[in-house]
């Protein structure tokens, strides 16, 4: 909690300094649009603004933020950003993929890029896909997740079955029968990004079937699924953010998912002239954008610790490839027989 | 010695003038009544010397001789001038103690209320007054009468000397009104000063001393009552002759029924038996007069014949044509129309103007729409019309209903209701809380109604009502039909009020 | 009139107090507002966007305020607008007739939809005496849950999303919507620096017909046998029944068109703005804004109007405060709430003005 106090009066900060703002005609604009989660959501819009406060104090960009109270806010608040004169424009979600693709046609000289999309080969050539080799993060979430279950069975609650949820999925998946091979899974999507209720039932649900270790990728969901766990005195593996202090027992690691790295990545492309606009960027573990969570090392035993840097070495060299979809994952089922 | 003086006391609201020019002196210990029609600014007067409203410039008021400027009801109370609305303000759950102090409990330590010297005082008030009430009741237990006496006892603990009284009667039973008098008197002996606002004529004969008169808002008179007669009374106030009591010629006895309820029984809001097997017959050119106390089923039986509660069992057909438990509308479209007892919540839509009442159940009907659409001009015309016929005022066919006197509200029903050519009128206490010149218009447009051969209904708890305009009388009790006299019984009868009362009290023919 | 008046004040003494909070959070109120009424006329797509926020806000609290007249407090507003936007999009998505028929077919029965959803809340009332605010409130939850229910209906809901297909380009109501980002199309807006920036916004039929409503139920209820009764019910009941008039039907038929009037409202939104529909984590809020509108435009078709404008220009140009001044959006609710807040209690007004007068008399004396 002492941390959300430091950001906030870290912005609460920012923001003072900004009512006496004065304009150079040199230092960029970065301006974001949050989605429904608004700013302050604890987790990826959150972190998004982190990283452009971060962009501010390295780099000097004058930053700003729209959020957004319902889907229908998306292409009024690219617009005020737009008249605002930014020189880039950041989606945060892949919600918002329609508005800044329309925005983008509509406005062909101004830079877009959005957070966990791909356009794919259509991309336009002033939007930047920036997408997360999730399934990295959840390799290696997965493999200690499995090496500490003490039943051999461990659990994983996906807030919807899209792709970015696969890649954690399947990632996951493989980290665990990577560590042993007999480990036992139950799955359940929760159909639902905010129902925490519904995330605590079905943990409940799956601690009745055996999991005593269970991995969420489900937003708010998963805040029903950690007090589950807690409650039960079982371990949780959080997502995006280091999710440890919901419950400093129980949350064994977290798959994080460095959005602030990656926006001040691009954002200092952009000052170096190298925005690679019209394509999609996938950031991984060795662009430090996924990770296991720092908290991680207090939790777990540091011969387990020693495994996850040489795991880690290993997918940055290339030598392991991470499954992110289902066929994918059935190939990489066979490769470990 | 004066207690109160108004000199040229003057109120105006935007255009419309309340008074003008009232000079008025109440003498200590007198019993003096204020006599106006409605709407001739009676209230407001007693308002502004209740404080709650301050007159314009000019005028001045008197107090002991001193002139005072009262700006609230509280500094009017501190004076030492008390005021019972008609419509009392009293709250309900609470207990008559509790409503008798409240705002200015006596306190214990600074923070509890002291209920046991309020109530020493309250009873040494009763028994000094002779009158009492039970403090412990609440007050929704409570009938109107006793309500009233509360009403009266919370200014006397507030130590009023002058008392204002706003159509004290208006809301009581015969008996009520008989203690009211006594509690009257008494106030006056123990050195009271009442002032009353009325006008009911022989009320003012009954306990007034002095009456000032006052119409249109101005002040005409100033009369001891004693040597005053009630026509003179009533002559004064309304500004020209009136008749105290209707004049009818004789009917020719006819035959023919309009109306027939056959074996009616209809149940009340509770489910329990209101108006139990009742069989009556309206005559063409008739008044028939249904009396009997307050609560014996009139309602309901009123209710069951316009459609507004389904009967249980039994007929009612007009004409011949059945209309039992038809809805309201087709009722209305078989030609029975009503006055209803409450104009004020079922006789009209008080936000709606005189023209929108006016075709309230005939909006539908050409010429006032056509397709659905209202024909505003079609209206108009109907209203000037009717405004005219009826004398309303005033003229204004778009001022609400809301802003009208009781007489004018009462005018717009009867205008409604008779232009709509009704076989049957129902006139359910037709004159409640009207003055004597909406009495006397409205009873006479009663008897051509039924001159022009119609039945009338006419059902009422005055008895003199009944009495003055039936040419046959029912009387009901308990929701059975106790008696039916006849023309002739009415007119050979020597004593027919004592004979009316022994049927409405229960007594079976 | 007086009304009137009461409005005019209650804004300004809200925008005095939205200002207060406005420095309190450490900001410039005059900056603020200077942003709010750049943010909010400036330029033409920002006039655009702001009456396309309008749209539903009218049609909303045309909605209340009708329901109002017959002595019924709709709440159920938001449950209505979710009805009409679920089955535009329903019917908007299966249906591709040609738009000439798509556009009313999709329209209309989404009204209707919306209709038998407030019906219901006034035939409940009608036919069990249950509270229209009470019941309305749990329709409204209901449609919401049933709203997530569909999205998710396997065919309708767009894969790999929280949200529907899109309806087909024959139901939408956005003007020029190809036309203008084609290649002909930019090029003219190119030239035509006004309607490139008005035409930016999804622009759309909406408000045209929000405008026919306005005059509709202004004409109902002044001008119509129908709306007479409906008013006399809402003035009294027992008096109407008395003259005739079927109070109970009366009450469902206002909660119906009431309904009818918000499932408009989502209808539209869908067809030229969203396209679509998505997961409910909670209410939007177009319909208890609605409450609001019919609030500050005391219940009449042409105040509500004005005060749909009003409001939708508030909750535009408010939004302009974070990015260009960093306030929190929160001010903006706050000060809105405000403006209501004077309005609920215009007696609050008496006051002051009593106090004036008396100042004025005693200098006199």
């Amino acid at each position: 909690m002492r941390f959300n106090g430091v950001v906030l009066s870290a912005i609460l900060l920012v923001s003072l300094s900004l009512s006496s703002y004065s304009l150079k005609a040199a230092t960029l604009k970065v301006g974001m649009v949050t989605d429904v989660g608004g700013v302050n959501d604890q987790s990826f819009n959150q972190s998004a603004w982190e990283g452009l406060q971060k962009t501010k104090k390295d780099l000097g960009i004058k930053i700003s933020y729209q959020e957004s109270k319902q889907d229908a806010d998306y292409p009024a608040n690219l617009e005020t950003l737009y008249d605002a004169k930014n020189d880039l424009i950041w989606g945060i979600g892949f919600k918002m993929a329609d508005a800044i693709l329309l925005a983008a046609k509509q406005n062909p000289k101004q830079k877009y890029a959005i957070i966990d999309y791909s356009y794919g080969n259509k991309t336009p050539p002033n939007v930047l896909g920036v997408m997360f080799k999730a399934e990295e993060g959840a390799f290696l979430s997965g493999y200690l997740a499995s090496k500490m279950s003490k039943t051999g069975s461990v659990g994983f609650i996906g807030g919807m079955s899209v792709p970015i949820i696969h890649s954690f999925q399947y990632g996951f998946k493989a980290g665990a029968l990577y560590a042993n091979k007999k480990i036992k899974f139950n799955e359940q999507y929760a159909e639902s990004f905010t129902d925490a209720a519904k995330g605590k039932a079905i943990a409940n649900q799956m601690i009745g079937k055996g999991s005593d270790v269970i991995f969420h990728a489900a937003g708010a969901v998963g805040d029903g699924v950690i007090e589950a766990v807690k409650e039960k005195n079982k371990m949780a593996v959080g997502v995006d953010r280091d999710q440890n202090y919901l419950a400093p027992n129980n949350v064994i690691t977290s798959s994080m998912k460095r959005i602030d790295n990656a926006i001040y990545n691009v954002v200092n492309d952009l000052g170096k002239g190298t925005f690679k606009g019209g394509t999609t960027i996938e950031y991984g573990l060795k662009d430090g954008a996924v990770d296991v969570a720092p908290t991680t090392s207090k939790m777990v035993p540091s011969v387990l610790m020693e495994d996850i840097s040489k795991l880690k070495k290993s997918i940055v060299e290339g030598k392991l490839k991470i499954p992110a979809t289902s066929s994918a994952f059935a190939t990489f089922v066979k490769s470990l027989k | 010695m004066a207690i109160l003086e108004l000199k040229n006391l003057t109120k105006s609201f935007g255009s419309l003038r309340a008074y003008h020019n009232i000079n008025l002196t109440v003498m200590k210990g007198e019993v003096h009544a204020l006599l106006g029609e409605n709407g001739a600014g009676k209230s407001t007067l007693m308002k502004t010397i209740y404080g709650e409203h301050a007159p314009d410039s000019g005028g001045e008021i008197l107090l002991h001789q001193k002139k005072i400027k009262l700006e609230s009801t509280a500094e009017a109370i501190a004076l030492g001038i008390g005021m019972v609305h008609q419509h009392f303000r009293l709250v309900r759950p609470f207990s008559v103690l509790q409503n008798i102090i409240l705002g200015i409990e006596p306190k214990k330590w600074g923070f509890l209320i002291d209920y046991k010297s309020a109530r020493n005082k309250i009873e040494s008030i009763m028994a000094e007054f002779n009158f009492f009430v039970d403090l412990d009741s609440k007050i929704e237990t409570l009938t109107v009468g006793t309500q009233q006496r509360v009403e009266i006892l919370k200014i006397l603990y507030r130590n009023a000397e002058l008392l204002i009284l706003d159509e004290p009667t208006a809301v009581l039973t015969p008996q009520e009104i008989k203690d009211f008098y006594i509690i009257i008197k008494n106030l006056k002996q123990k050195g009271k000063t009442i002032l009353i606002i009325t006008h009911k004529l022989h009320e003012i004969k009954e306990i007034a001393d002095r009456c000032t008169i006052i119409r249109k808002g101005e002040f005409i008179e100033t009369l001891t009552v004693k040597d005053a007669s009630e026509q003179e009374l009533a002559s004064k106030m309304v500004g020209r002759e009136v008749l105290l009591h209707a004049v009818k010629k004789e009917v020719s006895p006819t035959d023919i029924c309009v109306l027939e309820i056959k074996n009616l029984n209809v149940l009340n809001s509770k489910k329990l038996p209101a108006i139990k097997d009742f069989n009556l017959i309206l005559k063409k050119g008739f008044i028939t007069g249904l009396a009997g106390i307050d609560g014996n089923g009139q309602s309901e039986l009123v209710q069951a014949l316009t459609g507004l509660k389904k009967s249980e069992s039994g007929s009612v057909k007009i004409n011949e044509k059945a209309i039992t438990n038809l809805t309201p509308l087709e009722i209305y479209q078989n030609k029975l129309g009503m006055i209803p007892e409450d104009r004020q919540r079922v006789g009209l839509v008080m936000d709606y103007s005189i023209k929108e009442n006016l075709v309230l159940q005939t909006i539908d009907q050409i010429p006032f729409s056509k397709y659905g659409v209202i024909l505003n001009n079609e209206l108009n015309k109907f209203a000037v019309k009717l405004i005219e016929r009826f004398d309303i005022r005033p003229t204004d066919p778009e001022i609400k209903a809301r802003n009208l006197s009781g007489g004018n509200q009462q005018k717009v029903i009867l205008a409604r209701e008779i232009e709509h050519n009704p076989e049957v009128l129902i006139a359910f206490q037709p004159t409640r809380g009207l003055d004597v010149g909406a009495i006397e218009y409205i009873h006479s447009e009663l008897i051509k109604l039924r001159d022009s051969g119609k039945a009338v209904f006419l059902i009422s708890y005055e008895l003199d009502e009944i009495l003055s305009l039936s040419d046959e009388i029912a009387v009901i009790c308990e929701g059975k039909l106790t008696a039916l006299l006849s023309q002739q019984e009415i007119s050979n009868n020597k004593n027919l009020k004592e004979t009316l009362g022994f049927y409405m009290a229960g007594g079976i023919k | 009139m007086k009304n009137f008046l009461v409005s005019l004040l209650s804004i300004f003494l809200g925008l005095l107090l939205g200002g207060l909070v406005l420095k309190l959070s450490g900001i410039n109120p005059l900056d603020a507002y200077t942003v709010m009424i750049e943010g909010a006329f400036s330029q033409p797509n920002y006039i655009s966007y702001i009456i396309i926020r309008s749209t539903p806000l009218i049609l909303t609290g045309l909605s209340v305020a009708f329901a109002f007249k017959t002595g019924l407090f709709n709440i159920g507003t938001e449950g209505q607008f979710i009805v009409g936007a679920l089955t535009a999009t329903f019917l908007g998505f299966y249906f591709n007739f040609n738009p000439w028929l798509q556009i009313p077919v999709v329209m209309i029965l989404s009204c209707f939809a919306s209709s038998l959803y407030g019906g219901l809340a006034g035939y409940l009332k009608a036919r069990f005496g249950v509270h229209e605010v009470l019941s309305t409130i749990m329709l409204n939850w209901l449609a919401l849950y049933l709203s997530n229910f569909f999205v998710f209906i396997e065919g309708f809901r767009r894969p790999d999303t929280e949200t529907t297909e899109f309806i087909n380009q024959s139901a939408s109501i956005t003007l020029l919507e190809n036309w203008k980002v084609s290649e002909s199309g930019m090029a003219w807006l190119e030239n035509h620096t006004f309607w490139k920036s008005f035409l930016r916004p999804p622009f759309n039929a909406g408000i045209f017909i929000a405008l026919i409503m306005v005059f509709l139920i202004w004409f109902i209820l002044e001008k119509t046998t129908f709306g007479f009764k409906l008013k006399a019910t809402g003035f009294s009941q027992l008096a109407s029944r008395y003259a005739g008039i079927n109070t109970n039907l009366k009450m469902t038929q206002a909660m119906m068109i009431s309904g009818a009037l918000s499932g408009l409202a989502g209808a539209l939104h869908v067809m030229g703005v969203s396209k679509n529909v998505a997961v409910l984590a909670a209410h939007e809020g177009y319909g208890f804004d609605g409450i609001a509108v019919a609030l500050i435009g005391s219940n009449h078709p042409v105040g509500v109007l004005l005060s749909g404008f009003f409001l939708g220009t508030l909750k535009y140009s408010g939004q302009k405060l974070q990015s260009a001044l960093e306030a929190p959006s929160e001010v903006i609710s706050i000060m809105i709430g405000v403006i209501i807040f004077f309005i609920a209690i215009p007696s609050i007004f008496n006051w002051p003005l009593k106090i004036l007068s008396r100042i004025k008399k005693e200098s006199k004396q």
